[in-house]
């Protein structure tokens, strides 16, 4: 069983932390992800940085800038992290754009994946559609989970579709934003957290965008089965040296 | 075969929708609209009532006399320079905004680079009185300032993209982001034949008055729709979308997309994305782009600031990639001087984008028959103090 698969059947809310590959320093990689399993985060993502990050506020993306002018590339990447199942094992979900993917070659990426343990992919802007026709075979083969996203725009015959095709979770993005913009949550988000909740998918939902602290995840994982925090670990990362991560989940996870 | 767009919004293999999910219910929302609302009754006259009397067209098609002796070849010059704000650009605004209203949009984002577009942007929002927001580079704000000044006293907010470069592309970064996070009352005004489906398309459409008023301007001067070449510039492609849009599928007319060489190819300074790009994802679209082996999307460069773009349309990358289009490139040097040369052989100063086009009777030989026709895309206006300092006048 898919390491992601095992993990939703845990009875707890899931943790799952965002930040971006080669940064504060190139190679903080590593240390970054094992720093997290040990202060209990269930589920990590780990940024591919692009340069032209859309779907990304100010904070991801400079932290994306700087791991580019650190020199990151997808091959350092995968470099840094293949002896990364030696010391870890919640799931390592790689998020990036596609175009980088494109380059590497999409059934290479996919290869290199599965060979470093990698459980899933979250590629925001390859459309749910072109993944359907040319690419879900290729992921399953290599044992690949990829996660799409939803938003309070998507209209319900289209989240019962992406339902359909996926086989992990469902990326539940909390509101019409980027990253990194959000303050707290009101009645309107909760009352979509709710509709998606009522609608009884095959797949968990886990929030994304605007969870910053144990306040705001609590309220995501009211109905949702976990969380993702991208951005403000990132300030985090950049206030803080790797080995005081563990202040900061314990802020969320108290 | 075609070489205009499939119905699955693709040109060959070029084109697509690549976005991210939060910007899939605006996007559909155009695609499944924008040709319902173009066919409409109402919608054609008010669009050809602006087209006329607000823009100026039908835009001259002008026998270029002594530019076709010195190059000893029949030269027409299509006159979009003489359309209201300066450029091609007010075609498609004009189209777009009409578009905007339709769908209920009360806020209008638009990108620009030289701020050509966001001029023509913020011109046709003045119109309707709809907000305007313009995102334009940081670097291209203190590079453009009279443009900046017409936006402002347009009534439009120009806002700043700090990211990146700081320049076009990242100006677009930020407009698509603003459209992320204002879903539903906001119209992205996109200002060239890039992006994700439909833009490519409806923004050609627009500009395909261009390519449809030559036919019949050359059929009164000439006794034939069909020139022997349309030559245009090309960034991001939307001027050459318009005039070669009419003869995409009549492969008797030649067509020629110049692309800016910059310093030159192979200088590390260039813009020419035909020769140095590859095949990827900007924007949201499928296409030719200039990107490092690991597929970060790369600075281009070009004296013009309307032709410094990494990738161009989908449309084009298929004209390139099938034969259909010839493509060359041309230094700033070249460019400079065929301006130069356009000004004082016929009185006309052309922006520096244009200037590209004119630079290739230096490159290639026309026989003394052959009706090449020129997209005169812009006004050198804008560009004065660049040509001035150039040339130490």
């Amino acid at each position: 069983m898919n390491r992601i698969n095992q993990k939703l059947t845990e009875d707890k809310k899931l943790l799952s932390i965002y930040f971006s590959a080669g940064y504060p320093s190139l190679h903080d990689t590593v240390s970054i992800i094992e720093n997290l399993e040990k202060c209990g985060v269930d589920m990590i993502e780990i940024g591919l940085p692009f340069s032209d990050p859309l779907a990304d506020g100010p904070t991801i993306q400079a932290s994306s800038t700087q791991a580019l002018k650190n020199g990151m590339t997808s091959e350092i990447l995968f470099d840094q992290l293949k002896g990364i199942r030696n010391t870890v094992s919640i799931p390592l979900i790689i998020m990036g754009y596609f175009n980088p993917m494109l380059q590497y070659g999409v059934e290479a990426f996919c290869k290199k994946c599965q060979e470093i343990g990698i459980d899933g992919l979250i590629i925001p802007d390859l459309p749910v559609d072109v993944y359907n026709e040319q690419y879900k075979t290729t992921f399953e083969k290599y044992d690949l989970i990829n996660v799409f996203l939803i938003t309070p725009q998507t209209s319900v015959e289209r989240i019962r579709f992406i339902d359909s095709i996926s086989n992990g979770f469902i990326y539940m993005v909390s509101s019409a934003s980027v990253t990194g913009s959000s303050s707290g949550f009101g009645d309107e988000q909760t009352a979509y957290f709710k509709r998606i909740a009522d609608m009884n998918l095959k797949n968990q939902q886990i929030v994304g965008f605007g969870i910053s602290n144990n306040n705001t995840f609590s309220q995501a994982t009211q109905y949702a089965k976990g969380a993702i925090i991208g951005s403000a670990f990132i300030k985090h990362l950049s206030d803080k040296p790797i080995h005081k991560i563990d202040e900061f989940v314990l802020s969320i996870n108290n | 075969m075609t070489y205009n767009i499939d119905d699955k919004g693709y040109y060959g293999e070029f084109g697509g929708a690549y976005i991210p999910e939060m910007l899939y219910p605006n996007v559909e929302e155009l695609r499944l609209n924008y040709l319902k609302i173009m066919a409409e009754p109402s919608f054609k006259k008010e669009f050809d009532q602006l087209l006329k009397d607000y823009v100026g067209r039908p835009s001259p098609l002008y026998f270029a006399k002594r530019l076709s002796e010195k190059y000893s070849t029949k030269i027409y010059l299509k006159r979009e320079d003489l359309n209201h704000t300066g450029a091609h650009k007010i075609n498609n605004t004009i189209g777009q905004i009409l578009v905007a209203q339709r769908l209920g949009k009360t806020r209008i984002i638009a990108e620009t680079g030289a701020g050509q577009h966001g001029v023509a942007t913020a011109t046709v929002c003045a119109l309707m009185g709809l907000e305007c927001i313009v995102y334009m580079g940081e670097i291209d704000i203190a590079r453009q300032a009279p443009n900046v000044a017409r936006m402002k006293m347009l009534g439009t907010k120009v806002r700043p993209a700090l990211s990146g470069s700081r320049t076009l592309k990242d100006a677009t970064n930020e407009a698509i982001r603003d459209w992320i996070n204002n879903p539903l009352d906001t119209h992205y005004i996109i200002g060239s034949v890039v992006g994700p489906h439909p833009y490519p398309d409806m923004v050609a459409r627009f500009q395909s008055v261009v390519s449809e008023e030559i036919q019949w301007q050359l059929k009164e001067k000439e006794n034939t729709t069909k020139p022997d070449y349309v030559i245009a510039c090309v960034g991001g492609g939307s001027n050459a979308a318009g005039a070669f849009y009419h003869y995409l599928d009549d492969t008797d007319v030649k067509l020629i997309a110049v692309e800016a060489a910059g310093k030159g190819i192979h200088s590390g300074e260039s813009a020419a994305t035909s020769v140095l790009g590859r095949e990827g994802i900007i924007h949201g679209s499928k296409t030719l782009l200039m990107q490092t082996s690991d597929g970060q999307i790369t600075e281009p460069y070009s004296i013009s600031a309307g032709l410094d773009y990494p990738g161009v349309g989908p449309m084009h990358a298929h004209l390139y990639k099938s034969g259909r289009a010839e493509f060359m490139s041309i230094t700033d040097n070249e460019a400079m001087i065929a301006g130069l040369e356009l000004s004082q052989l016929e009185g006309i100063i052309p922006a520096i984008e244009t200037s590209h086009s004119l630079a290739i009777f230096e490159k290639k030989k026309f026989t003394a028959d052959d009706i090449v026709i020129i997209n005169l895309s812009g006004r050198g206006d804008k560009d004065l103090q660049n040509y001035i300092d150039y040339f130490k006048l």
